[in-house]
């Protein structure tokens, strides 16, 4: 490169970037204006939520959020003055509506259920994977490409087609509902990204490495667990990540496979229901919570985001 | 696939160096596949084999005690001159294509212009990729408040810059406009995915072909043209290989944002398949309906890859 690098002809002018940067911003602040609307409207009262027209500014308030940890009944006035008064300040706000608690609601231990269940199968499938990957990147396996190929195809199929075996499959078990058949489930499904992905990130680190290690007078494994793995840590956490999120975010198995106690959190969202249908500052609360983890990991995941969703295939 | 496994393990050379102890090459190597190749072959392979089984049966899943029957090819004849299936086909054809369109031209617009590296281009980059990280289930179901004629956002947003009446149109109730509603949030959700691997394909161009095109005085369009777009197609057909694989199978975002309706105007494959299994109980019949829709989505990945390589090597 010369010394015009810095200046060449491929730096685009200011007016460009400007306007580059106009168009861009703007397009982002439509993208994100639904984000900002479930978050807005999980702090207003179901009657501001519902309102005709939309309304931007209102009375902040947490109902949606009390809602959502909680259920309760409707009672006549007589009874609710019969009541000895509220305790607490969320007491408070669900007398001011003529109800009473009558206990939480399922929302813990439906996000308890999502986080035993993404963290199982996160796990799983990149202890599989990391040694999968290694394999794959060090020895020399006959058809590997086609062993490759086979563990990315399983991925491409349509989750409801194997929907039918499985539901068959873990009605026979005895897994349907449960929370250790849908970390099964989720860690077969996230192992053929996670042995791609985490090939893609060994294959980078140099051979040398281990096979020094290896002359100094370590065994292959030692060199695997004291060489290899501390140099991959970075792709295993990304890998990692990605694996989570998957399993934080699906819904079709979860909704044919899960009732009760196994159910994760999104065929949990749409069901939050409050007097005459869908109790939309308890959904959006629901909704904010459950992207919360979403929104950090993405900030993570930033440099290895492209990897991730292509399979390792774009590296960058 | 042990045998496999094993082959894999006798044709590893043999690091006669570093055996010092401990397992041999072979039997690391036969180790760690194993259990994922064991694993897949359980919950996809078996399972896999199991719907091509069922889809020559009446089988019933809520009725198990039931007589099985063979019934040959039936099932699949009934489907390829089921209507419903043609209908359910077309709705999902019209789906991927134009959201992969409108994806591409946004996503591909958009990563044009943050490749030009304006001050604050990667904090918008962030921004702009948070729809796509979020699960399409709970995106679809908060659509469906968004998109309320009356109270919902969007109506109220297009009111204020056309004039009409927040409340004259539907997006999700209407049969002309429902089908678009689902290309509208899906291209909400996925145009980031496209600006990425756009922006990968730009930033791999070295910029000496830029100057050498500059010097021989090439417009910017034709610049755009013979350098820009075809060094990023290898990128852009990737792209659309994984974007036309995903909205083939769609289910989770559609499935709560119209669930198929209104009538059927909405109902992609993947619904069809879903209240064929799940709520009429054909399980023979929708697993043939399965593997009609793995074999298209798989022949399809199967030729586009071959395409993608015949890019790349140009």
């Amino acid at each position: 490169m010369s010394i015009f690098t810095a200046h060449s002809v491929a730096e685009p002018s200011s007016l460009s970037k400007t306007i580059g940067g106009i168009v861009v911003a703007t397009y982002a602040v439509i993208a994100i204006l639904p984000l900002v609307w479930i978050l807005l409207t999980g702090f207003k009262t179901p009657t501001d939520s519902i309102s005709y027209p939309p309304k931007i500014i209102s009375e902040p308030s947490v109902e949606g959020y009390v809602n959502l940890f909680t259920t309760r009944s409707r009672q006549t006035p007589e009874f609710l003055a019969s009541l000895p008064p509220p305790q607490t300040w969320y007491e408070r706000l669900v007398r001011s509506r003529n109800m009473v608690i009558a206990g939480p609601s399922k929302v813990v231990p439906r996000f308890i259920n999502s986080i035993v269940i993404g963290f199982g199968s996160t796990f799983l499938a990149v202890c599989l994977g990391t040694i999968a990957a290694y394999a794959f990147s060090r020895f020399r396996v006959p058809l590997a490409d086609d062993l490759l190929f086979f563990i990315l195809s399983t991925r491409m199929m349509p989750p409801i087609a194997v929907a039918i075996p499985i539901y068959l499959m873990f009605r026979n078990l005895g897994l349907t509902d449960t929370k250790l058949g849908m970390i099964l489930l989720y860690t077969a499904v996230n192992v053929s990204l996670a042995v791609w992905l985490l090939k893609g990130f060994m294959d980078e680190i140099p051979r040398e490495y281990e096979e020094a290690a290896m002359v100094d007078g370590y065994t292959r494994l030692q060199a695997f667990f004291k060489v290899v793995l501390p140099q991959a840590t970075t792709g295993i956490a990304a890998t990692a990540i990605f694996c989570l999120i998957f399993a934080w975010n699906e819904y079709a198995f979860a909704v044919l496979l899960t009732s009760g106690d196994a159910q994760t959190m999104p065929p949990f969202i749409p069901f939050i229901i409050g007097e005459g249908g869908q109790d939309w500052p308890a959904v959006a609360a629901a909704t904010t919570l459950f992207f919360l983890p979403i929104l950090l990991f993405t900030i993570l995941l930033r440099r290895h985001l492209l990897r991730g969703i292509t399979f390792g295939a774009v590296r960058k | 696939m042990s045998t496999l496994a094993e082959r894999a393990v006798a044709r590893t050379p043999r690091r006669l160096a570093f055996r010092l102890g401990g397992l041999s090459d072979r039997a690391i190597a036969w180790l760690f596949i194993t259990p994922s190749v064991l694993l897949l072959l359980a919950i996809n392979i078996f399972p896999l084999l199991w719907t091509i089984q069922l889809s020559f049966t009446n089988y019933r899943a809520n009725r198990p005690n039931a007589a099985l029957r063979y019934v040959g090819l039936d099932n699949y004849r009934d489907i390829l001159s089921d209507p419903d299936v043609w209908h359910a086909m077309q709705a999902t054809a019209h789906f991927v294509l134009w959201s992969i369109v409108l994806e591409m031209l946004l996503g591909f617009g958009l990563a044009l212009l943050i490749n030009r590296r304006f001050r604050g281009h990667s904090f918008w980059t962030t921004v702009i990729l948070l729809p796509m990280m979020l699960s399409p289930a709970v995106v679809g179901n908060f659509w469906t408040f968004l998109l309320q004629p009356q109270i919902g956002l969007f109506n109220s947003a297009v009111a204020l810059f056309t004039g009409a009446d927040p409340s004259s149109f539907q997006m999700i109730g209407d049969v002309a406009l429902a089908p678009w509603s689902i290309i509208m949030v899906d291209t909400w959700m996925w145009t980031p995915y496209v600006m990425l691997i756009c922006l990968a394909g730009l930033r791999s161009i070295p910029d000496y072909i830029y100057e050498a095109a500059e010097v021989d005085r090439a417009s910017p369009w034709r610049q755009f043209w013979s350098i820009t777009l075809p060094m990023v197609m290898p990128f852009l057909m990737l792209a659309i290989l994984f974007r036309a694989i995903e909205n083939f199978k769609m289910f989770d975002m559609v499935n709560l944002l119209t669930s198929g309706g209104p009538g059927s105007t909405t109902e992609v494959a993947s619904i069809t398949l879903k209240r064929e299994a799940f709520e009429k109980w054909r399980t023979g019949y929708s697993s043939a309906l399965a593997i009609i829709l793995f074999v298209t989505v798989f022949g399809a990945a199967n030729i586009y890859v071959r395409a993608l390589d015949r890019v790349k090597q140009r």
